[in-house]
């Protein structure tokens, strides 16, 4: 499926965000976690993912530092900090909002309909 | 498989070498993306694709270097002030042509030279009465920061239509201090003419931005940059005015061994002119070479933050050693106001030049042991002119020094802070800091401001 950019860009941070909540990672494993997530319908460009989450990190929602893999190569984990799951706390319950009421104005009965027709 | 091996190095030397010439991308940046392309290339060869296939494909969908090295660039804006931009790529903005905007420059140098000499058409000698030098003191802002919103908002390309929100201050502080019936000779004259560039300065910035206000949720992002161009503004600006001074100096000589006097031209002509005119000369050689030449602030910064911190830490222990109390009242607050601003200031361009995700070094320790010095210093001053003033009654002079001896102890205080936290627990970010710092800024404009506006009526006009 194609995203648009916008798409992509408001949700790639909270994608991040919220895969960083369930223990720290790093980069690539981030990217193949959202993968496995979508049933690979979400797909960036990958290296679009770390300018984004240096962002992340400055504005101090993650800190990072280097750690060696069990295979002994060197790789950027990043840890979610206190502001940041204060901000991933604030940035859910907005997308739940925008989530029920899509919902509500498309019922899940047309959907599955929809998802058979071609758009 | 040997051979293959070998092939596969170059074509990764080959891509890490085509990465490594983008100025916004450091070695760490080329070491995650590296990272990730190996990590890529393992899951491939897993599912069975060669490993110059697996390279192909990881290294596609890293994606376009273009694209994804301007998307560096523009986190990490700060990487590009250092250094000759090498690729070729263009902005996503088109830039505007340089021969434009060199006339443009030329052109508002030459108005803001006209500025100055306007009110003269009007009977206002520039060295002329009391009352004629209070006017030029009062107006002094506008001769000149309104051209230079106007070519930064040309540069930034702003809207039309935000355009006048940043024409209105300068209109309404403009109206204000001209009705203002201060007393020519007075105090509060001469604090308006000090404080009404600083609240102005901040609607510089909001053009410099491009249009961001403090009230906008992406206040910071701009505002790091903007200090790195005050700072270089203020350098070539006293370059290009000790220069303009030395050649003032040789004409004079040179009329006078004709015995012609050019005083009258020189002082009352060239000098004011090249005053106002150097202004926005200045803006434009900050903008012109931010890529090209190394930032000098951050090089006075280190210079000086050294011995600073040794100056301090003599003048700390000279006082504990001889037990001698701060005297003085109104000159010892201002010295110590001065003290704070240029800790502020060597504060501020440390801040600027640093890589916000390199660990503390041994500068940040020397840094924040000047903050806490000046701390201590000003602490003790606060604390015994502070009793003294409530002594004698509270003057204008002495409340303006007071309140921006305050606003300067909160910052650094809290930086000091925000240093601590940094240095021994690693628990905030740098960008913590940075973020504080711009953050701060509109309370320096707004208690600007509140001098500009309120002093007068407060204090009686005088």
């Amino acid at each position: 499926m194609n995203f648009s950019k916008d798409l992509v860009a408001a949700s790639a941070t909270h994608l991040a965000l919220a895969i960083l909540n369930e223990g720290d990672s790093y980069g690539y494993a981030i990217l193949k976690r959202v993968s496995e997530l979508s049933d690979g319908q979400i797909q960036w460009t990958d290296g679009m993912l770390y300018p984004a989450l240096h962002r992340l990190e400055r504005l101090g929602y993650v800190v990072a530092e280097w750690r060696l893999s069990e295979r002994g190569r060197r790789r950027r984990y990043y840890r979610i900090t206190e502001s940041g799951q204060r901000r991933l706390a604030a940035q859910r319950r907005q997308w739940q909002t925008v989530n029920d009421t899509l919902r509500r104005l498309w019922p899940s009965s047309t959907l599955d309909a929809g998802s058979g027709l071609a758009w | 498989m040997a051979a293959d091996n070998e092939t596969l190095k170059g074509l990764i030397d080959q891509w890490r070498s085509q990465l490594s010439r983008r100025a916004a991308l450091r070695p760490s940046d080329l070491a995650e993306l590296e990272g990730h392309l190996r990590d890529q290339m393992a899951a491939l060869t897993e599912t069975g694709l060669t490993d110059d296939e697996a390279f192909l494909v990881a290294a596609k969908r890293l994606g376009n270097l273009d694209a994804v090295s301007q998307e560096f660039a523009k986190e990490h804006s700060d990487r590009l002030w250092k250094q000759l931009v090498a690729d070729s790529a263009p902005e996503s903005a088109p830039a505007r042509s340089s021969s434009v905007e060199l006339v443009l420059v030329i052109a508002l140098a030459l108005a803001a030279a006209a500025a100055i000499k306007v009110p003269q058409l009007f009977g206002f000698a520039f060295f002329g009465e009391l009352e004629e030098a209070s006017f030029y003191a009062r107006n002094l802002s506008f001769f000149v920061l309104p051209l230079l919103t106007g070519y930064l908002a040309w540069k930034r390309q702003l809207p039309a239509a935000r355009r006048p929100w940043l024409a209105l201050p300068f209109v309404v502080a403009a109206v204000l201090v001209n009705s203002y019936p201060l007393v020519p000779d007075g105090v509060t004259l001469i604090l308006v003419a000090l404080h009404l560039p600083i609240a102005l300065w901040l609607v510089v910035g909001v053009a410099y931005t491009g249009g961001r206000w403090p009230w906008d949720g992406d206040w910071y992002d701009g505002y790091m940059n903007f200090i790195r161009f005050s700072g270089e503004l203020f350098i070539y600006y006293l370059l290009i005015v000790m220069g303009g001074g030395a050649l003032i100096g040789l004409m004079a000589l040179l009329f006078s061994a004709i015995e012609v006097d050019a005083s009258w031209l020189l002082l009352e002509w060239v000098a004011p002119c090249g005053a106002m005119g150097a202004v926005l000369i200045a803006a434009w050689l900050v903008e012109a070479k931010q890529s090209v030449i190394e930032n000098i602030a951050p090089v006075l910064a280190r210079v000086f933050t050294p011995l600073v911190a040794l100056a301090l830490l003599t003048f700390l222990a000279t006082m504990l050693w001889t037990g001698q109390g701060i005297g003085a009242e109104r000159e010892a607050l201002i010295g110590f106001d001065l003290l704070l601003v240029l800790v502020l200031g060597l504060l501020l361009y440390s801040l600027s030049a640093r890589d916000p995700q390199a660990p503390p070094n041994l500068f940040d320790w020397l840094t924040a042991l000047l903050v806490v010095c000046a701390l201590i210093a000003d602490a003790m001053a606060l604390t015994a002119i502070t009793a003294r003033i409530t002594e004698f009654g509270f003057s204008a002079n002495k409340t303006a020094a007071l309140g921006e001896n305050i606003i300067l102890l909160v910052n650094l205080a809290w930086s000091a802070w925000l240093y601590a936290r940094f240095l021994w627990r690693r628990s905030a970010s740098f960008a913590a800091l940075e973020r504080w710092q711009t953050a701060y800024l509109p309370v320096y404009a707004g208690w600007a401001a509140v001098v500009v506006v309120a002093f007068p009526p407060v204090f009686g006009w005088k």
